[in-house]
């Protein structure tokens, strides 16, 4: 660049530095608006990211399994009878794989629960504890009791809030009723040794856990199970995982990518690009007609100037390239401390912002009451690559009328 | 016209590019504006509109404390006589009154716990979308009939059709056991997976007999025809429960809080992307006015040392602003009206849109709303904003020297 313009970089960065302070006040409305654009695109998209975040994190957490196998019919009808045998000798080795991180065989059936002051419909999920662990239950969610310990706990883990609901409290007896594959009625008293705290009441309504050699022994199942849960290295590319379970599955089963298990979850991240870039761009258009207007209003005010600057010998290219880096010298400015100012206010946002006063509609959306921030370096390269890029292209304009000023005309200019 | 307003008006116009540029960054706002307002104001709309007409209708009469503890002991005395008061002194409302519990429904093949709720099946259409929403089938008849409507997915789950037998198995008000054999006569399909799942409806007599309610019910369910009747009908309702101590009266607000919440929240991050949307152009307003007074220094200089007052250059300011402002309230507000009224009449979709929908029991297509409010809410804050920041240019006028002025470049 600097070849073209015959000016060094230096003397031409020091140029566009000084006249972009000749109108300090134009110059400093300009440069705020930037940083406040700037900050309300990182601010914000680190807001909507931490929001759905944590909404996959509550609800892979409540269905943790990047990809599951299935008897094919048991999606629409989750019952006993559709069932899967617990894994083989050719599954078993695939779950060897280094591509898997975890895995875990559930059994999960509708059930009924009561104690002594009333009744609820549940989801029963006989789990293998040590399994789950490794697949990312948090076991710090269990704020009273504890955890079972193996597939054959005789304990039973029920949510804080279905404790409420049943009147009940740690160390009762429950009954839970369901149905074996011959629908005969399958009922067993559990004592209640664990109750955990989930992010949304509603899974603490529904959800209920159990040692799974219990479950199988209270169903007459034998080893079946109604889904093997499988964990690879990253919830967002789970095709890999997909493709070696799907090659040793057994006949009649169904192995799906929590994708589209859950669909609107996996709408809400497929959705987040496109929705965090929309904001980018809408800010940034907003910022763009004051910028193309402060650069229109410099080099107008500058025509003489810059006539008489053609007229001695200056290229049309070098006045472009002299207003360009104007430009650019205040949107990296204002990117600067655009970005730190949104830094500045996530950082001490980090352990979360409490929107408990909207819980029950955040619940609506499927998330949690505490909004934790998530700053991502994508999001913070895609904001200021648009700026530049866009403010940039903005400013071709007025440069390039700038450099188009025939001299005499111009210096005649009052 | 008058000499002021032309004078502003030409004045306007000494500077074509700029005055159109900070013009087309109102339009733009005012358009983007009107286009979201229109959107959310027709989506909340829907929203509760459904939410409210599949089942929990406007307003409902409980024993107090059923709302947050769903107890079959938590009923309402001799319900059927207070809906007929209800009906009598609200001519207009529909009302219709129900009992619900918790039981066990077993088909031959299948056991599932569900929610089953009775209802009068003479009332019960008016207050909720669901019995009009038979897929195969019919509506129950009789108060007393031994007779069941179910979900799809129930119907499914549970391996039943129309004219099967199911079982329910519960326990009745006094905690006696009770049991009841029904007939399967109707499958409805509502699209919220949640309620065919889950729900069954059966009679109000023939529920009050087998789940030993004697008399008595849960809910007094009354829906009106628009939001803007609920005030008024709450009213009514405390007013005949007012003798009775035990029962409340709650508004949809109170049935169903996540509705309100959520709209809420959508609208405390939509006002302050709106904020920042507003106040970036006021900011450009701002530049404008400001660089458009100062480089007038000399001019009006000369003009005050004529005797011209300050306040009257200052008003002369405003008065360009608030031209400039009209005109991008103008334009920006009839694009955006234009685009409103288009998508009202043709519908708004974007993709993922009808899992979203889903969730808040929004259809896969959105009608905007185009009201007064809608329309001129964004524009006019817009209008409003860009008058606020021309006030510091103009005041400068105040501190304007006429020798010092004249001087300047």
């Amino acid at each position: 660049m600097p070849a073209a313009t015959g000016l060094p970089l230096g003397a031409m960065i020091q140029l566009a530095w000084r006249n972009l302070w000749r109108n300090h006040r134009r110059t400093l409305i300009m440069l705020i608006a930037i940083i406040i654009g700037v900050w309300a695109m990182i601010f914000m998209t680190a807001l909507m990211r931490g929001m759905v975040d944590q909404m996959l994190k509550d609800g892979i957490q409540s269905l943790p399994g990047m990809v599951q196998i299935h008897n094919s019919e048991y999606r629409d009808d989750p019952s006993i009878e559709n069932s899967l045998e617990a894994p083989g000798a050719e599954l078993l080795s695939a779950l060897n794989s280094p591509l898997v991180f975890g895995w875990s065989s559930r059994v999960r059936v509708p059930a009924m629960i009561s104690s002594e002051q009333g009744s609820r419909g549940v989801i029963l999920v006989g789990i293998d504890p040590i399994a789950e662990l490794s697949l990312g239950f948090d076991a710090g969610s269990i704020n009273q009791g504890r955890f079972l310990e193996d597939a054959g706990d005789k304990g039973l883990i029920i949510g804080h809030k279905l404790l409420q609901r049943l009147e009940t409290r740690l160390g009762k007896r429950v009954a839970v009723m369901s149905q074996d594959p011959d629908n005969n009625v399958a009922d067993r008293g559990f004592r209640i040794v664990g109750v955990y705290k989930a992010s949304l009441e509603s899974q603490e309504e529904q959800f209920i856990y159990a040692g799974r050699d219990i479950v199988q022994a209270l169903l007459k199942i034998g080893t079946q199970v109604s889904e093997i849960a499988i964990n690879g290295e990253d919830y967002r590319d789970v095709a890999a995982l997909q493709q070696l379970i799907s090659a040793t599955a057994p006949a009649g089963a169904e192995v799906l990518p929590w994708m589209e298990l859950n669909s609107y979850l996996s709408m809400m991240l497929g959705m987040m690009d496109g929705v965090v870039l929309v904001w980018i761009i809408v800010i940034f258009l907003a910022l763009s007609f004051g910028l193309a207007n402060t650069l229109m209003m410099a080099v107008f005010e500058r025509i003489r100037e810059i006539g008489l600057m053609q007229a001695l010998g200056m290229r049309p290219a070098s006045i472009l390239y002299q207003i360009l880096v104007e430009s650019l010298l205040l949107l990296l400015l204002g990117l600067l401390l655009g970005n730190l100012l949104a830094i500045a206010t996530i950082l001490p946002l980090r352990d979360g912002i409490d929107v408990s006063a909207v819980a029950k509609g955040m619940e609506l959306m499927g998330a949690g009451s505490t909004l934790y921030p998530a700053l991502k370096i994508r999001d913070l390269v895609t904001a200021n690559v648009v700026v530049i890029i866009l403010g940039l292209l903005t400013s071709l304009l007025p440069a390039w009328r700038a450099s188009r000023y025939r001299p005499v005309e111009a210096i005649a200019k009052t | 016209m008058n000499l002021t307003l032309s004078l502003a008006w030409r004045n306007l116009w000494r500077h074509k590019r700029r005055t159109w540029l900070t013009v087309v960054a109102m339009i733009f706002s005012n358009v983007l504006l009107v286009f979201m307002i229109s959107i959310q104001f027709g989506s909340y709309q829907m929203m509760i509109d459904n939410t409210l007409a599949t089942f929990s209708g406007h307003v409902q009469i409980q024993h107090v404390g059923y709302n947050e503890n769903p107890k079959i002991r938590n009923s309402i005395p001799t319900i059927l006589p207070l809906s007929e008061q209800l009906r009598s002194v609200l001519p207009k409302a529909h009302i219709a009154a129900r009992a619900s519990v918790f039981a066990l429904v077993s088909s031959e093949k299948r056991s599932l716990g569900i929610q089953i709720i009775g209802v009068q099946p003479a009332f019960e259409a008016r207050v909720s979308t669901l019995p009009g929403l038979l897929q195969e089938g019919r509506f129950l008849k009789e108060m007393n009939a031994d007779e069941i409507v179910i979900g799809s997915t129930l119907a499914r789950n549970l391996k039943v059709s129309l004219g099967d037998e199911l079982t329910l198995l519960g326990s009745g008000r006094d905690g006696s056991f009770a049991a009841g054999v029904v007939i399967v006569s109707g499958i409805f399909a509502s699209g919220s997976n949640d309620l065919d799942r889950s729900l069954a409806e059966v009679p109000l007599g023939y529920f009050q007999e087998t789940f030993a309610m004697r008399n008595q019910g849960h809910t007094i369910v009354i829906a009106v025809d628009g939001l803007d009747q609920v005030a008024a009908t709450l009213s009514v309702a405390r007013e005949q429960i007012n003798g009775q101590s035990q029962l409340v009266a709650l508004d949809w607000n109170q049935l169903q809080p996540g509705l309100r919440q959520a709209i809420q929240a959508d609208l405390t991050s939509a006002w302050f992307m709106y904020g920042i949307l507003i106040i970036l152009v006021a900011f450009s307003v701002l530049n404008t006015q400001l660089m458009s007074v100062l480089e007038r220094t000399r001019e009006f200089g000369v003009i005050t040392a004529l005797g011209v007052k300050p306040r009257k250059l200052a008003s002369l300011v405003m008065l360009e602003a608030v031209l400039m402002a009209l005109i991008g309230l103008v334009i920006g507000l009839v694009l955006g009206w234009m685009l409103a009224y288009y998508l009202s009449i043709n519908g708004f979709s974007y993709p993922g849109m009808e899992q979203m929908g889903e969730k808040f029991n929004l259809p896969g297509v959105i009608y905007p709303s185009v009201s007064l409010l809608s329309m001129l809410l964004g524009p006019g804050l817009v209008f409003l904003f860009c008058i606020l920041a021309s006030i510091y240019p103009s005041l400068r006028l105040f501190r304007l020297q006429p020798v010092e002025a004249m001087r300047a470049v």
